[in-house]
Order: C-alpha cells, then structure tokens, then sequence
C-alpha cells in the first residue's frame, strides 16, 4: 500500500481516495445520506430553498429536498453511468479493434473505415443524436454514450495486437497449428488488456462527464431520481439567486472528473510516458 | 506514400466518412420510438392525417429506397420541415449556423491565444511556479464541465462584477430600436462592414463570455501540447548550438524554439472548432446565443427529431471538411506526415 502511494504520489494518493469515497457514498446512499427519502425524490415543500446550513449542508431546491442527500443520490447515476459507458464501449471496441489487427487485410480496413465513420461525428452530437432517437431513460443516454467511445478501444486494441501479432511467441504458437480464437484469447488478448484497462479505468471520468452533459440536456434519467447533470439544469432557472441549487452538483461532476483526470496524470507520470494532451 | 497519393488517399476516405454519416442519420432516424408521420400530420392528427404524411414522408417505401431518398435530400439541403415550427429546416439552420461558427472561431482563437503562450511559459519555467500553476489550470479546464463553467462566468462576470452581459448575442437597444443588417450573419463583420462601432463593441462583450467557456478546453489542451513540444525542442542541438553562441534566453525560447513548436497547434485548431461546435449544443442554451446549439437543445425537449438529424449532419460535415483541410494543410507544411 505504500508503495502504491509512492508510485502515485499525494495529488494521485488524494484522486484515488476522492473516487474511492464517491464510490462508497453511492454504495451506501441509503445510510450515508442525511434525508434518504429526499435524496430519493420525496419532496419536503416546507422547507424549499433554504440556502447552506447547519441542518442542510448545501441547502435544498425547489421541492424542498436536501442538497446533500440528492447529491449523494446522485454519484450513483453519475457512477453507474461512467462504468457502463465504458463497459459496454470495451465489449464492442475490443472485439473489433483484435480481430482487425489480428487478421488484417480487408476486415481491417472494413473495420477501422467504420470507426472512422464513427469518430468523423462530433461525439457529443453523435451522443445526443442517438439518445435523442432511442429516447430519454439512464440505460438509453449510457447506450448514446458508448456509440461514441467504443472508436477509440477499437483503434488502441487494434494498435496493440498490431504489436503482438509479431511476437515470437505468438508466431511460434500459429507455427504449431494452435486455432485463431485460441490464439486470440489465450495468447493475444491477456497481453493487450493490460494497457488499455488501465485507460478505460480513468475514462470512467470523461464518461461520467458526457453523460451529465447528456442529462443537462434532457437525455438522462427523468425525475426524481438525482442525476448531477439534470440537478444543475434545474437549478439553472434559480441562478443566480439560488445558487446553491447548480453549484453542489456542478461541484460534484468537476471534482469527481479532476479525481480521475489528476489520477490519470499521475498513472501515466510514474508510467514514464509523456504528458501530452491526448485526452 | 506520395504526397499526391495521399491527398487522393484523404479525399476518398472523407467521401466515404460523409456517405457513413449520412448513413448513420439515416439509422437514427428509423429508431426513433414515435411514429415520425404522427409527429408530421400535426397535434392529435386523424387516421387520414397520419396516411397522407406517411405517403408524403415515403414511410411505406422499402428502406434502400428510402435511404437513396433520404441520401439525396440531405445532398441537396432538404431537410425537411420541422415537427413543432413547421419552418424548413433549411432556413433555420442558414440563420442559425453565423452565429454558431462565429462563436466557434472566436473561441478557437482565443483557445490558442491562451494556450500557447502559456504552454511556452510552462516549458520554459520546468518546474518553477508558472509551471505547476498551468499545469494545475489545464487539468482543471479538462475536467470542468462547459455547462457548469458557462454558468460560474456568468455568476462572477456579469452577477458580481457587472463588467459584461449575462446572455445573448446583441443589446435590446441595438438588435430592437437599431437593428444591424445581417449581411454576412456574423455579428461582428456585420458591425464594421455598416461602420457601426456602438453595434461592434456591443456584439464583442457578448461573444466574450461564450467563447471563453467553450476556449477553456482546448486551451487546456493547447498548453499541454505546446509545453510537451517545447521541452522536446529545447533539449535538440540547434538550441544547444543557439546557446553556446550567446544568444538570449529569450531569442532561444521565442525566436528558436517556440516557431518549431507551433506544430501540434493545428492539431488544437482542429479539436478546439470541433469542441466548440459540441460545446455550443451546452454553452449556447445557457447563454440565450442563437445558434445551432440552442436550436438542437430545444429541438430536444420538444423531440423534433428531424431537426436533430439535420443539425448533426450539417455539423459533422464542417466538422469533416475542417479535418480534411487541417490534414492536407499538415502534409503540405511537414511532407513527412504523407509519408507515414
């Protein structure tokens, strides 16, 4: 364990905490938020819009639920969401990315012109084109989100099997007749997993960040379940007179999003790759 | 791979990305979970209603008919109507898009206004405070999301200081008693084209806030690059031949290294256009800027799908074009890219 805070170093340290205690509160919501039946959607009209106190940290909103609570509440859609985007983006992006790599020649050109076509859209847009023609729902807008994330697995997998592929181990295994999906899954995918799980962990940041992004919009989950995204939305039509309403939320995706993007940072530091702005 | 090779190669690979999109909109669009004819005829249309907007939509046609037809109205700017202003999309979107593609070059410009400059400082204090400063701002940037920053400029510029305007592009006392005419549809070019300076400073202020939300991205973005690419630079030998002939640290870092270090700025051109052109789908809505953003943002809540469509493909076709242009003006400076 200290090794692993040497390696990452206090800004990393920090990062991995702040995440590790995001994902207990979303774990625990129920016991960790102070108004659970707030945090859950019960409304508490009498006590709307009360600005930051001792009794509510961060205040309430228009239904005079606690802020505190919805936010906790919200980590888990927050969470839920940034690992099953990625998720659901590794399970079509690596696929694709090994057999194009692996086999080459016209299935990797048919496959990497595809991502093409798929990284040629801006991938907000191309998110909000296709939550908006699946319709509003969380499992919907995560689907959105991953029809544009899957690309850039597809490209990094395909990369390392590219170098895999000339491995005198994995020569030396075709030589001996071992069958193609022997050789994918046994000897090629366990040494090409390695490197990008490690960036689909820390993609679970910008994901979670996208798909607040999608729900400002109206393309996440529908209330009262708390989301970050639709939380600052509805705040907006009180700001800046309630501030307290958008800023808890808006906090929230920022430092959770800065906790991976600091921990990627320090990852790829101690890594001794370069620092460039790949992101 | 010759560098005419290459140019043939990236023209016939953008011509099959925009029939892929094409294509791709063309999928959306047979998801969507309404029936698009009963969202054509009208609110509560009747049965006949519903039939005549399916024979006017083709809807009963087989779907390689209907792609070919669909491939081809998008070919020619027919987007179709809207289902909730019944206005031609195409209208919409050519008194939409100055607006948004202004906002998106002033944006892009400021990115690398901010960016470079900064990235420089950053590589040429290693490790001193303006480094680990940038260095702390540009992850920062990465990580705030453009609806929560939009709203944070507007609480410190125009609530708390007062110094600039809280939304929209023109003042009430221009766009209303005084109104300039849309020449070209940028604000600004507008202005100085009519000579009118009240009406230029004016459109200015209100483009600040915007484009700065949508610059903080790339700029963090920018940076990083910059100062990665100096730092290489700095350590090559014509630097180190610059110094033993006794020139100025700051001949060196400006007059030497920064000019080969401009390099991965078009690279930040390219991703800053294309962020701002996402961005604005956020940033405009809360910035009451009338721009494509903000009528796909409201075309969302009102699930006028074929607005949607017709706003993601215009988009991604700029959004090609500008990769095209940006590739073929890398190869053209640095052959070396064609070569790959």
């Amino acid at each position: 364990m200290s090794s692993l805070l040497q390696r990452l170093g206090w800004q990393g340290a920090l990062s991995l905490t702040v995440i590790l205690i995001a994902f207990g509160l979303a774990l625990v919501a129920p016991w960790a938020a102070p108004f659970p039946d707030q945090g859950a959607g019960a409304p508490s009209i009498a006590s709307k819009f009360l600005p930051p106190s001792a009794d509510h940290f961060l205040g309430t909103d228009h239904l005079g639920r606690d802020m505190l609570s919805r936010v906790i509440y919200g980590a888990r859609v927050s969470l839920t969401s940034g690992l099953l985007i990625v998720a659901f983006a590794l399970l079509v992006g690596l696929p694709v990315g090994v057999l194009a790599g692996y086999f080459g020649g016209w299935l990797d050109e048919g496959l990497m012109r595809l991502t093409d076509v798929f990284l040629a859209f801006p991938a907000l847009l191309l998110a909000v084109l296709m939550a908006a023609a699946l319709g509003p729902g969380l499992l919907n807008s995560i689907v959105a989100v991953a029809v544009t994330w899957w690309p850039w697995y597809a490209r990094m997998a395909r990369a390392e099997v590219l170098a895999l592929r000339g491995q005198p181990y994995v020569e030396a295994a075709q030589l001996m007749g071992v069958s193609h999906p022997r050789i994918i899954l046994r000897h090629v995918l366990p040494a090409a997993v390695r490197p990008i799980s490690v960036q689909a962990a820390l993609d679970v940041g910008p994901a979670l960040l996208t798909a607040s992004a999608l729900s400002f919009l109206g393309l996440g989950v529908s209330p009262p379940i708390a989301d970050w995204g639709q939380m600052v939305d509805a705040g907006r039509k009180f700001f800046p007179e309630r501030w307290w309403y958008s800023a808890a939320p808006g906090i929230a995706v920022f430092v959770l999003a800065l906790a991976f993007s600091i921990l990627g940072d320090a990852l790829r530091d101690r890594a001794g790759g370069r620092r460039d702005g790949s992101a | 791979m010759g560098l005419g090779r290459y140019i043939l190669r990236r023209f016939v690979l953008s011509a099959f990305v925009v029939v892929g999109v094409t294509f791709l909109v063309f999928i959306a669009a047979q998801v969507v979970p309404s029936d698009p004819a009963a969202l054509y005829a009208g609110p509560r249309p009747s049965a006949e209603q519903i039939e005549k907007a399916r024979a006017e939509l083709h809807l009963d046609a087989s779907l390689p008919v209907r792609f070919i037809a669909f491939a081809k109205a998008m070919a020619t700017g027919d987007f179709g109507v809207s289902y909730k202003s019944r206005r031609l999309i195409s209208q919409d979107l050519a008194a939409f898009l100055p607006a948004t593609l202004e906002l998106a070059a002033f944006s892009t410009f400021l990115a690398l206004l901010i960016g470079i400059p900064a990235g420089a400082l950053a590589a040429a204090y290693r490790g001193g405070w303006p480094d680990r400063m940038g260095g702390l701002a540009s992850i920062g940037a990465v990580a705030m999301p453009a609806f929560f920053l939009a709203m944070l400029l507007q609480f410190v510029f125009a609530k708390w200081l007062g110094v600039l305007p809280l939304s929209g592009r023109m003042s009430r006392e221009i766009s209303i008693s005084d109104p300039l005419l849309p020449v070209t549809g940028f604000a600004l070019i507008d202005a100085l084209l009519a000579r009118r300076f009240d009406a230029f400073g004016d459109a200015f202020a209100h483009l600040i806030l915007p484009a700065l939300t949508l610059a903080a991205y790339p700029a963090g973005i920018a940076m990083r690059l910059t100062r990665s690419a100096m730092i290489e630079i700095l350590e090559r030998r014509h630097i180190l031949a610059a110094r033993a002939l006794g020139l100025s640290r700051r001949r060196i870092l400006f007059g030497h290294a920064l000019p080969n270090a401009v390099g991965p700025a078009l690279t930040v051109l390219g991703l800053s256009f294309a962020f701002a052109l996402t961005g604005s789908v956020l940033v405009e809505i809360i910035f009451a800027w009338p721009g494509l953003g903000r009528y796909v943002s409201e075309a969302i809540l009102s699930k006028d799908f074929p607005v949607i469509a017709a706003a993601t493909f215009v988009v991604t076709l700029c959004y090609a074009a500008m990769n095209l242009i940006l590739d073929l003006a890398q190869a053209l400076i640095d052959p070396r890219v064609a070569l790959k």
